[in-house]
């Protein structure tokens, strides 16, 4: 690690200011960030802790859009234990993040700010149609996610909340990558009285994104035969130690089958 | 009925008291007054020229100490090997310089460049990177096959070539191996890779260097399985420092499976830098730089065949394996793929002619060497695959063939040199058929059939060479060292018992269970014997613990020391009671009159060795202290059968154990629960290697698994419920405990029945797959089945 300051505001009004300082980058649970640091992958000079701000933390469940309000700052840990009668589907996917530790101290924030290609909350938001408030605005998620490691987000710029509409009924299916545990390949999908949506993750070198064609035949058909006989192209899939970009196509099509035949 | 003390007692490890509450003492605890950090700055390139390593500017920063560079360590000796191989042709192997600090090249990812020693890790840290490195990158060499075609680039300028031995063994027997392949009703063949490991022993490698200016004493702190052998390696080969000045302290260590055998540069550094900077100096190795510097294990591509007549008995085996030794020399590193692996490939059959041939090849990666089994575990996998793809091609029971070419008599000398001294492999067989549940496991199946699985069920048998080794007979094979071991025993004026023994113990439970063996010979609590190791100042000269030869090698040693206590004790026993020396018997520590009431207790013989106020000082010299040194006259040869059973999900390749038995023969047993330990971690690292652990080198070599975010670990979840049972003994004939050892027998023996399970559950979905290269990802098998 290099030397770096640290702020630990107690509001989103402090942390705004905070991240003004040059090369400020906030902190959240750090399960990402520290072990970067400790790497030396990184360099900032102020870390701003998201985690003494209570404004940021827990799960509201009465919005008046009837839609599942998740602080930014709060843990996989309270998500899997807050939201387990609201959004069972995405309380599963909080609960089978890492380990304890990691849920304990990670959080949906700093997991949608980093949008690692292999991550779940991702899969969990796009699939939901969730809304990404940050300090400044509102992002719906189809236009958050812009790429591996990459969204919508400002310099600066924190994750202070996430909206998400509550599905009918969902169901996240992960397929571990067997050292990292994260997915190899996981989807999320979600039916809404108005339409499926199908998101996956791990399996593209430009991140989560939505299955198009297996929502249109969802759409339709709601049943694992539906999306059984469908194929996606996985050349320009992740290839690497854990599996082709063939064999990630392949479970992205297992994955959504498995999910769909959960919940049908 | 289990016993509740001495041989044969399942008591339980008194060591764990302090592992589990936190009170162990790991070298990382140790920290000296005065005591500063180094930072190896590491090559990230795997070949290349040092065209200039400056340190000018790094040397001004805060807290730096003193750096070092390759140029620092001119005057200083190779990191040496422990074994010279001799070639086919009678040649020696190429050994090539191996340099504390690179010299003018670096060879592998990792290998240290510069090292900084200052105040602080960080501030160390902080100074490497002000260091100025320019590499010229040369092409690296990784594929070992291409490494040893003509005009392939070298890794060492100064050899001839990349191989470093091309071995044939038995030699003199080629030309009959070949004719019998010619004479075959059957051949079959089969090529693999048995996949390169990273040991990951939980605690990372540490070493800590001090130096005492007013007397010129070195002592190096160090996580290693044998401090002695570090003494001599390092102190006469590198360093030249004479072994009465120098003190190697192995304290409590987190897990060895062999990487910490081996003598490393930063224990040579450490201690160097300790005198060049009169400060300690402590270097403890984060996980990234025990990937991409502990010495890695396995990596054999091996093509092996096996001939049979028309009734199926196997009438010869060849086999021609490239062996990875990474890009230098580790110390024991040129003995496994030879002598430790050649000498096996008769597995448990008669087969009656072998012919072995090893390349061994350097390449730009981290040096291999030995890990958890060594040379046995790739001989069981090619053999017990072969056997197995054999008994498929044939269409015959895989357990029948293997049967019906068991080796029945002993002693049995195989064809590859060593000499089986006792076994029965029909009685472990029999005991695995009646765990495994053969005849349920149909039942099995159509329950996964049902649930949209496939099941398969795999066996294997193993043997290994352990107790290791006859010195007389390792010299002659290239051994460096004898491997004899050896064992003090101090009794105390109160009776209480102190043994220094040459053996370390890095988490096996020697502390329990040695403790046992004495106890029992003496009839006394085994609370009243503490075992002591790892301390070149406290042990004599002590080979170390791998190979799974503490029990017969260092128990041995324990055992002949014990005996020449208890001889003088019975002398001062009979003077006591005044009684012949022939007539003493010690029973429940106690000495008695055979035929009469009259007796001493042992704690009153102890005393008068230490009060001689009556005492036949005249014959005996008082006090009561021993050493043995025992050299073993031949191997110990554990062996058994194992038993995998397997569900596979068709749609993506994942696979899972459902049932594992082991049937295993360790001869006598001193402590069963520690040996099922034994086992079970063994079972661990076999299923992990077949299953999970990989660890890759792309073609630049750049190692691509370096973190377990890509190195896939075993859990517990991973594991099954094991079924172990070692009731069939045959006690070893030539060591004084009748023990052969348990050590590396799970990871021995585990991978083919794996292996072998997986092929048996495709087939049963109609994908008759020949063969499948280790580890069974979930991707592979989905490949292999999918074309
Ligand atoms: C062993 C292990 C296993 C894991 N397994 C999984 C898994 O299976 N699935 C999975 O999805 N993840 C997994 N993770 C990642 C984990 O979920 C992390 O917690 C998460 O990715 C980052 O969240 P964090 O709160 O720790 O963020 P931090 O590490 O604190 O920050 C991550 C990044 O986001 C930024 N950031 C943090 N909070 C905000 C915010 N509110 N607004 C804007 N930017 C912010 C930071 O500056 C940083 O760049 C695993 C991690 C570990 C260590």
């Amino acid at each position: 690690m290099y030397n770096f300051d640290v702020e630990k505001p107690a509001t989103i009004v402090d942390a705004v200011q905070a991240m003004t300082r040059e090369e400020a980058q906030p902190l959240s649970g750090g399960q990402t960030l520290i072990p970067t640091l400790k790497a030396r992958l990184a360099a900032p000079s102020v870390l701003v802790s998201l985690s003494g701000i209570d404004e940021m933390k827990g799960v509201c469940k009465d919005d008046a859009a009837g839609r599942l309000c998740i602080g930014g700052a709060t843990t996989h840990a309270d998500v899997m234990r807050e939201a387990a009668d609201h959004y069972p589907a995405l309380a599963s996917l909080a609960a089978r993040i890492g380990d304890p530790a990691v849920r304990n101290r990670g959080t949906i924030g700093g997991s949608l700010a980093n949008n690692d290609p292999s991550a779940c909350y991702p899969a969990g938001a796009l699939a939901s149609g969730a809304t990404i408030v940050t300090n400044a605005r509102e992002i719906a998620a189809d236009e958050y996610f812009q790429g591996m490691f990459t969204t919508a987000l400002e310099e600066g710029e924190i994750v202070t909340e996430v909206k998400f509409p509550v599905p009918e009924a969902a169901h996240y299916e992960k397929f571990l990558q067997p050292a990292s545990r994260f997915p190899l390949v996981a989807a999320f999908v979600a039916k809404f009285s108005d339409g499926v949506r199908v998101a996956i993750t791990g399996a593209s070198n430009d991140g989560v994104f939505r299955w198009s064609e297996a929502e249109a035949a969802l759409a339709s058909n709601f049943s694992a035969d539906a999306v059984g006989g469908l194929s996606i192209d996985g050349s320009d899939m992740i290839n690497d130690l854990h599996g082709t970009g063939a064999y990630r196509a392949h479970l992205v099509g297992v994955m959504t089958k498995r999910a769909v035949a959960a919940i049908s | 009925m289990p016993k509740d003390g001495g041989i044969g007692a399942s008591s339980k490890r008194r060591e764990d008291v302090r592992f589990l509450t936190g009170a162990g003492n790991y070298t990382d605890d140790i920290n000296i007054r005065g005591q500063a950090h180094v930072f190896f700055l590491r090559s990230d390139v795997a070949h290349g020229t040092l065209s200039n390593v400056d340190v000018t500017a790094a040397a001004e920063m805060p807290g730096v100490v003193q750096i070092f560079t390759g140029e620092d360590f001119a005057e200083v000796g190779s990191i040496p090997c422990g074994w010279q191989v001799t070639d086919k042709h009678g040649e020696v192997m190429q050994e090539p310089r191996h340099p504390v600090l690179a010299d003018g090249k670096v060879r592998h990812v990792g290998e240290p460049i510069a090292a900084v020693v200052a105040e602080t890790l960080e501030q160390a840290r902080d100074a490497a990177e002000a260091i100025v490195v320019d590499i010229d990158e040369l092409p690296a060499v990784v594929n070992m096959k291409d490494a040893v075609k003509e005009g392939a680039t070298k890794v060492h300028d100064d050899l001839t070539s990349n191989l470093c031995y091309d071995w044939g063994f038995v030699e003199e027997n080629k030309g009959a191996v070949d004719q019998a392949f010619k004479d075959a009703a059957h051949v079959t063949s089969l090529e693999l890779v048995n996949n390169r490991l990273v040991a990951n022993p939980m605690e990372p490698r540490v070493a800590v260097g001090d130096y005492a200016r007013g007397d010129g004493q070195h002592t190096l702190y160090t996580t290693s399985q044998n401090p002695h052998v570090i003494r001599l390696l390092m102190g006469a080969f590198v360093l030249g420092i004479p072994e009465h000045k120098l003190r190697v302290v192995a304290p409590d260590v987190g897990g060895g499976f062999g990487t910490k055998i081996f003598h490393y540069q930063e224990e040579a550094f450490c201690t160097f830098a300790a005198k060049a900077c009169n400060r300690p100096v402590k270097w403890t190795s984060s996980r990234s730089e025990a990937f991409m510097s502990d010495a890695h294990g396995r990596d054999h591509v091996t093509k092996i065949e096996l001939a049979l007549d028309k009734d199926h008995n196997f009438t010869a085996l060849r086999t021609d394996t490239y062996a990875n030794m990474g890009a230098y020399l580790s110390t024991f590193a040129p003995s496994v793929p030879t002598w430790l692996h050649g000498t096996l490939m008769a597995g448990n059959y008669k087969t009656p002619l072998i012919y072995v041939n090893v390349k061994a090849v350097f390449t730009n990666t981290v040096p291999v060497d030995a890990y958890r089994g060594a040379g046995r575990p790739e001989a069981t996998y090619q053999l017990e695959r072969l056997v197995d793809k054999t008994a498929h091609e044939l269409g015959v029971d895989p357990i029948a063939l293997r049967r019906q070419n068991f080796i029945t008599e002993f002693p049995y000398a195989t064809p590859v040199a060593v000499e089986y001294d006792t076994g029965d492999y029909v009685a472990t067989m029999d005991k695995l058929e009646e765990m495994a549940d053969i005849a349920g496991f149909k039942k099995r199946r159509e329950a996964s059939e049902a649930k949209g699985k496939l099941r398969g069920f795999g066996v294997n048998c193993y043997i290994e060479a352990c107790g290791i080794a006859p010195s007389n007979l390792v010299g002659q094979l290239g051994a460096r060292a004898g491997l004899y071991e050896s064992a003090t025993v101090r009794v105390n004026a109160t009776g209480g018992l102190v043994v220094m023994t040459g053996s370390h113990s890095h988490g096996q439970g020697h502390e329990t269970s040695f403790a046992q063996v004495v106890a029992d010979m003496i009839g006394i609590d085994e609370n009243m014997v503490e075992i002591v190791h790892g301390d070149t100042d406290k042990v004599p000269m002590g080979m170390g613990t791998y190979g799974s030869r503490s029990i017969a090698v260092g128990g041995s040693a324990m055992v002949r020391a014990t005996e020449k206590i208890i001889a003088k004790a019975k002398k001062i026993a009979s003077h006591l009671l005044e009684a012949s020396e022939t007539d003493i018997e010690l029973k429940d520590g106690a000495f008695s009159v055979a035929g009469t009431d009259k007796s001493v207790a042992w704690g009153d013989v102890t005393l008068a060795a230490y009060v001689p106020h009556n005492y036949p000082l005249e014959d005996i010299e008082p006090g009561l202290e021993e050493t043995a040194f025992y050299d073993p006259s031949n191997f110990t040869y554990p062996s058994g059968a194992y038993a995998c059973e397997v569900e596979l999900d068709p749609e993506t390749g994942q696979v899972t154990i459902e049932r594992f038995s082991a049937a295993d023969d360790f001869g006598n047993i001193i402590n069963p629960m520690i040996v099922t330990g034994q086992v079970h971690g063994g079972l661990a690292q076999g299923i992990g290697q077949a299953l999970m652990e990989n660890c890759a080198y792309d073609s630049d070599g750049q190692l691509l698994s370096a973190s377990y975010m890509d190195y896939a670990m075993p859990r517990a979840s991973d594991l099954p419920f094991y079924d172990v049972d070692h009731s069939c003994q045959t006690p070893c004939t030539h060591n004084p405990l009748g023990v052969k050892g348990c050590g590396e027998a799970g990871a021995i023996g585990s991978p083919p029945s794996v292996v072998n399970a997986v092929l048996d559950a495709m087939r049963s979905g109609g994908h008759d797959v020949a063969h499948i290269d280790m580890p069974v990802s979930p991707a592979r098998v989905w490949a292999a089945m999918n074309g």
